[in-house]
């Protein structure tokens, strides 16, 4: 076998299944509530997939939003109702964990533009009863965090006790705070950045591309046409998983040992681990994520400039913010390197905001912060007590 | 390297209260007015940002070099970034703050005067406490002993200490007078932790003060 076997088990009309009517809470706003989009359009109807965890309180003062990454979905604690593996961020949230569902109520809805139930590429499309495809407007995070503030507003949690998120999470952590700054008591905006850099769009660029040059892809029209990209979308998710990893943990991990065999077969099979691994990544995200949301939410990310949205000063975002933060950063994470933590950091500084910023040592890369990072535990779990006690929140149950 | 030397003076017999906290940390709070808005230039691992907290009601934040004490502050729910004091106080506006504080951490700075004349701009007021090197402890191992002092506070071999710019009170008034500070109060004390009297002439507090702590203003 020269060519990876990208073949996957879940055919294109799970997922499109999956789009539509999600194995998840969903709320339906109707023509009456439309989206209102940067892009200028208003997108209605439009529905909203989201999971909860635990119990909100009387005073409806406990709850915690919790915003994925690019390719995560709400599934954050439980079990996936597509690939049935654990919730993405079971370190993080759970009973006893340091979001504790035994004390906050917590809850994580799918980003619009995504594919695990909120309105996206891969939703029915109302006016022709045919997925969106690239007819689908061009979303930004602003639109993400307008969306979640309409489901807030649906579930009567007029202000959040907390709110995290990693990487393109992490965006929409500080946008919310930058939007709605009294809705958010505390917020913790992890391995990210206020504005995408050009390295990480020109990764970006290259995911987007591989998927388009796929024959499969169709112009965005491959449910219709019976096709789907797996190919492309397939190299796009291991060129990017490559810009999670780092050079030491790739290292550590798979170093030059081959896979499976003890020489070199002198083809372009998949002699070394790391090609094997890498190959698997592509697969099992082919398996779950749909190809035209992967170019929706990395274009998203990429138009992400808080500090362009305020006359190109930082510090205005956040000025006299009442919100406060707790910013983290790895030591190896070169796709939201520390130094943009630290421009968030300058900035909430200068707005007279109350920050704490801690840099974690890994060689883990970006993706540390879905890991098992014992420090980061720790200090998001004090950084929540500290929080919880100003805002006036009982210890855990049971 | 701060915290190394928190914790070198934390693990030394440092005179603490019956409360248990550092004597000269208490003595930094007493000059914080309850309720202020306090900046801790170099936190270590906390102690004296809780200490403010639960005695002074303050609204605390902290800014400490070594990333282990950093961590050890944010898991305690303190709200302290990872940064430089010979660097990063440029980044704070001015009156940021009531009180920003420098606590055993003067001689450790590169630039004293600089990280001075920024605390006395970030804030109202500037708290600053530091080892005196005119203790006479410390003149006598220079003048029996012909090296380098080292004391309980002060354990570091020279060629292995973070402290760079030692200081006696006699150098720290002259400094205050060359950046403009205004002296609104000041104490010093002696190895145990006793308050010198303070009605005692500088030559005096210079000599038998182990430790000085120097609340200042903006000389309007």
């Amino acid at each position: 076998m020269v060519e990876a076997d990208f073949s996957v088990a879940s055919d294109a009309a799970d997922r499109a299944r999956e789009a539509d009517i999600p194995h998840s809470l969903v709320v339906r706003f109707g023509m009456d509530r439309p989206l209102r989009l940067d892009a200028g359009i208003d997108l209605a109807p439009f529905q909203i997939a989201y999971q909860t965890y635990g119990t909100l309180n009387a005073e409806r003062s406990n709850a915690v939003l919790v915003c994925h990454a690019l390719t995560g979905d709400q599934h954050v604690a439980n079990l996936h109702p597509v690939t049935q593996k654990a919730g993405w961020w079971e370190t993080m949230v759970g009973p006893g964990r340091p979001i504790d569902t035994q004390r906050y109520f917590v809850i994580s809805p799918n980003v619009v533009g995504g594919c695990m139930g909120t309105t996206g590429p891969a939703s029915t499309n109302p006016a022709t009863g045919m997925p969106w495809g690239l007819d689908f407007p061009v979303i930004t995070i602003r639109d993400m965090v307008r969306a979640q503030a309409m489901l807030l507003d649906h579930l009567g949690i007029a202000s959040l006790f907390s709110i995290a998120g990693g990487s393109m999470g992490g965006m929409q952590v500080l946008q919310w705070c930058a939007s709605y700054p009294r809705r958010v008591f505390s917020a913790l905006p992890l391995a990210t950045s206020t504005r995408h850099s050009a390295q990480n769009i020109a990764f970006h660029e290259v995911g987007r591309q591989a998927v388009m040059a796929d024959p499969e892809w169709r112009q965005g029209r491959y449910f219709a046409e019976g096709s789907n990209p797996r190919r492309g979308l397939a190299v796009a998710r291991m060129g990017a998983h490559i810009t999670y990893l780092s050079d030491a943990a790739l290292h550590r991990k798979f170093g030059r040992r081959f896979q499976d065999r003890d020489n070199p077969t002198f083809s372009f099979d998949a002699d070394f681990q790391v090609e094997s691994y890498l190959r698997h990544q592509g697969i099992s995200f082919v398996e779950r994520f749909d190809a035209n949301s992967y170019l929706y939410l990395t274009r998203a990310m990429d138009y992400f400039d808080l500090a362009a949205d305020c006359g190109g000063v930082l510090a205005q975002a956040f000025k006299d913010t009442p919100t406060r933060f707790c910013v983290v950063s790895f030591t190896s994470d070169w796709l939201f390197p520390t130094s943009d933590s630290r421009a968030i950091v300058h900035a909430l500084n200068a707005g007279g905001a109350r920050v704490s910023f801690a840099e974690i040592v890994t060689d883990k890369g970006h993706d540390a912060f879905l890991l098992d990072e014992p420090e980061l535990l720790a200090i998001v779990r004090g950084f929540l007590e500290g929080a919880a006690k100003a805002r006036g929140l009982p210890p855990a149950r049971g | 390297m701060l915290t190394r030397l928190k914790q070198d003076l934390t693990m030394a017999d440092a005179a603490r209260t019956h409360g248990g906290a550092r004597v000269d940390l208490v003595v930094v709070a007493e000059m914080v007015a309850p309720g202020a808005k306090v900046l801790d230039v170099g936190c270590g691992d906390g102690e004296l940002l809780r200490l403010l907290a639960e005695t002074r009601g303050v609204d605390g934040r902290g800014i400490e070099l070594s990333r282990e004490g950093v961590n050890e502050c944010v898991a305690k729910g303190l709200a302290v970034i990872q940064g430089d004091a010979d660097t990063d106080l440029s980044d704070y506006p001015d009156d940021a703050f009531d009180y920003v504080i420098l606590s055993q951490t003067l001689q450790a700075t590169r630039h004293p005067r600089v990280v001075l004349e920024h605390m006395l701009r970030i804030g109202r007021h500037a708290v600053v406490s530091f080892p005196n090197f005119g203790h006479w402890g410390i003149r006598l191992q220079l003048l029996l002993g012909g090296h380098m002092p080292r004391t309980d506070n002060l354990p570091y071999a020279w060629w292995d200490s973070p402290n760079i710019h030692f200081c006696t009170i006699k150098d720290f008034r002259q400094l205050c007078h060359v950046v403009g500070a205004k002296m609104e109060k000041a104490v010093a004390f002696n190895a145990w932790g006793r308050a010198l009297r303070l009605n005692a002439p500088w030559w005096f507090w210079n000599l038998l003060g182990e430790q000085a702590v120097f609340l200042l203003s903006r000389r309007e």
